[in-house]
């Protein structure tokens, strides 16, 4: 177990590695010299070139990425171009609404995706699973931000239940922003709960055929704990998996949910960034996504290694 | 050998598999049918997409405007069948692209033992990753153009193609037919193409039929951010993202090419899920 607890962290090691690569890259095939494309047309030489000092792009590529690397290890991620600020302060700035954005739809997706995707599978077939099955396929259709509209096209503009944007003045107290955020997350939630049910559904089936399952039936075991203590306690961890796999995944949703109800989160931040292409700032908030999300796969499996002892890597 | 191969087996009609699933046929009959209204957009419309007509402006869907009209007087069916053109172009497209990146990578890794670990590497660094904020990122890098987000997509859907290749490959190449092919001294890139590729073509089909819709998704999301195809050129997302400006006089701008994605994307899907069906039935029923 504790040779493949290495394997495992030596195996996340390189993928973090190759992920700073990616991101050190993407930043490279500008077509043209970065600095002169973030400061736009009507930018004088000697501000091209100050930028370009500010920035490191004098020295060599090898050199550049070495600092780069560099400034990570210690926790620099560079200074945003326009917001003159840490990249890292601007991020955690942002990062109260996405937060809670992603918790209370993550809830949402949830909360109607286990119910859901566990009698989809344990009334298979039956016209409870096709009509689940069907809505699944049909909410992973729906593009985000037009649900977000017709949201709020409906309870913002025509019965005024919300406001149509924003996360209330300066001073709005915990309710009020909480309030803004409640047609974003339901919005984000609906669509999110679509892969959950799915994969809710195939990891029941995939244990509700399993002996233990007859067995406990057989010994005259009520439905109700058969269902849920025995299989549902089984399928857990692959769905688990997913719903944390999902939860990182959500800001790619918040970045369109949060510029649709104008939220001031990291999604409408990322997006401003890359209109004015803040380099440092685009890196960053690529790094800090993507690292999470490798942290998140990492610790998963590390669990599975826990909880299962035949789980080896 | 290679005769005997080719004569001994045939694969099934597709098309005659497919009308045995309903949903799978109609999702098929639904998105030939945008094809065609996109492609016959001059015909179908009496209008210009472009023509501004300021006087009509913001009007509700009528017989002569059946989705309405934009904030320009433009008319909205007329710019839902010519989004049509761009967005199905683009996400068939990225496919395409994705389809050729992600089975390179999938034949390397799956094939050749030694690239297997790097490339694999790869592919999960990749995918760390969610696809919307990989493609605003390099769309950012490489400039907003129809080309460059044909770009980004697919680099950023190649990885999920390739894991699935590199899984399928990994178990043809210890089939006895490929073993036979080497020790018959077949060169490598044959064996590869007429031997792994021919046998993967299942799998990647399904895949590529999910990226399809994905990429369809993904576009109108960029267009709607405004990282992604100029404004000037309708698509779905940019039509959305100008409807929002009007939700409240005139939602019908919003409401249509909305419509116009769900439809495409669902049938798009009902094509995957029946070809999955269907040509692994093992899978059949699970998923």
């Amino acid at each position: 177990m504790i040779r493949s607890a290495f394997n495992r962290i030596f195996g996340m090691l390189i993928v973090m590695a190759l992920v700073v690569t990616i991101v050190f890259v993407i930043v490279r095939v500008t077509p043209g010299d970065p600095a002169a494309v973030m400061l736009g047309p009507d930018a004088t030489a000697a501000d091209i070139a100050s930028l370009r000092q500010r920035l490191g792009l004098d020295a060599s590529i090898p050199q550049q990425f070495l600092s780069y690397i560099g400034g990570i290890l210690r926790g620099d991620f560079g200074q945003s171009i326009f917001l003159n600020m840490p990249v890292t302060d601007a991020l955690w700035q942002r990062a109260e609404p996405t937060f809670f954005l992603t918790v209370f739809s993550l809830t949402i997706a949830t909360l109607i995706a286990l119910p859901v995707g566990v009698l989809s599978a344990y009334w298979r077939g039956s016209a409870f699973d096709q009509a689940a099955t069907t809505l699944a396929m049909f909410a992973a259709s729906i593009p985000s931000f037009w649900l977000g509209l017709i949201f709020m096209q409906f309870f913002a503009v025509k019965l005024g239940w919300f406001d149509t944007s924003g996360y209330g003045g300066p001073g709005a107290s915990f309710g009020e922003r909480m309030h803004h955020l409640v047609l974003p997350a339901v919005t984000l939630g609906l669509i999110s709960s679509a892969l959950i049910t799915r994969f809710t559904r195939a990891s029941m089936l995939d244990v509700l055929n399993d002996d233990y399952v007859r067995t406990a039936r057989s010994k005259g075991m009520s439905e109700w704990r058969v269902v849920v203590k025995h299989a549902l306690k089984n399928a857990l961890i692959p769905i688990l998996t997913v719903i944390g796999l999902t939860a990182a995944l959500l800001i790619s949703g918040a970045i369109v949910t949060e510029t649709v109800f104008g939220l001031p989160g990291v999604g409408s931040l990322i997006v401003s960034a890359v209109l004015r292409r803040d380099y440092p700032l685009i890196q960053g908030a690529l790094l800090v996504v993507a690292g999470l999300y490798v942290l998140v796969n990492f610790i998963i499996d590390m669990l599975y290694l826990i909880v299962d002892p035949r789980v080896r890597y | 050998m290679a005769a005997i191969a080719q004569s001994g087996f045939r694969e099934p009609n597709l098309l005659m598999k497919m009308a045995s699933r309903p949903t799978a046929m109609a999702g098929l009959l639904i998105i030939i049918a945008m094809i065609v209204l996109a492609l016959l957009a001059p015909v179908i419309s009496p209008y210009d997409p472009a023509q501004l007509a300021v006087r009509s402006r913001l009007q509700p869907p009528t017989w002569q405007h059946l989705f309405g009209t934009d904030d320009l007087g433009r008319d909205v069916f007329t710019r839902v069948l010519y989004s049509g053109r761009t967005s199905i172009t683009v996400g068939f497209a990225v496919m395409i692209f994705a389809s050729i990146v992600g089975v390179f990578l999938g034949l390397l890794a799956g094939f050749f033992r030694r690239l297997d670990a790097p490339v694999s590497r790869l592919i999960d660094a990749m995918m760390a990753f969610p696809d919307i904020l990989l493609a605003i990122a390099l769309v950012a890098a490489l400039g907003a153009s129809a080309t460059n987000v044909v770009i980004a997509l697919g680099v950023v859907y190649a990885p999920r193609l390739a894991r699935v290749v590199r899984a399928s490959t990994l178990v043809i190449r210890e089939l006895p037919y490929v073993e036979a092919a080497r020790a018959l001294g077949v060169p490598t890139p044959v064996i590869l193409v007429r031997h792994v590729l021919r046998n993967l073509t299942s799998p990647l089909l399904v895949q590529a039929t999910f990226i399809f819709a994905n990429a369809i998704l993904a576009e109108a999301g960029l267009s709607f951010l405004g990282v992604g195809i100029s404004p000037d050129i309708p698509t779905w997302g940019t039509m959305i993202s100008v409807g929002r400006q009007y939700l409240e006089q005139a939602p019908w701008i919003m409401w249509f090419p909305g419509g116009a994605i769900i439809i495409t994307v669902l049938s798009l899907q009902l094509v995957g899920d029946g070809l999955r069906d269907f040509l692994d039935p093992r899978l059949a029923k699970d998923i």
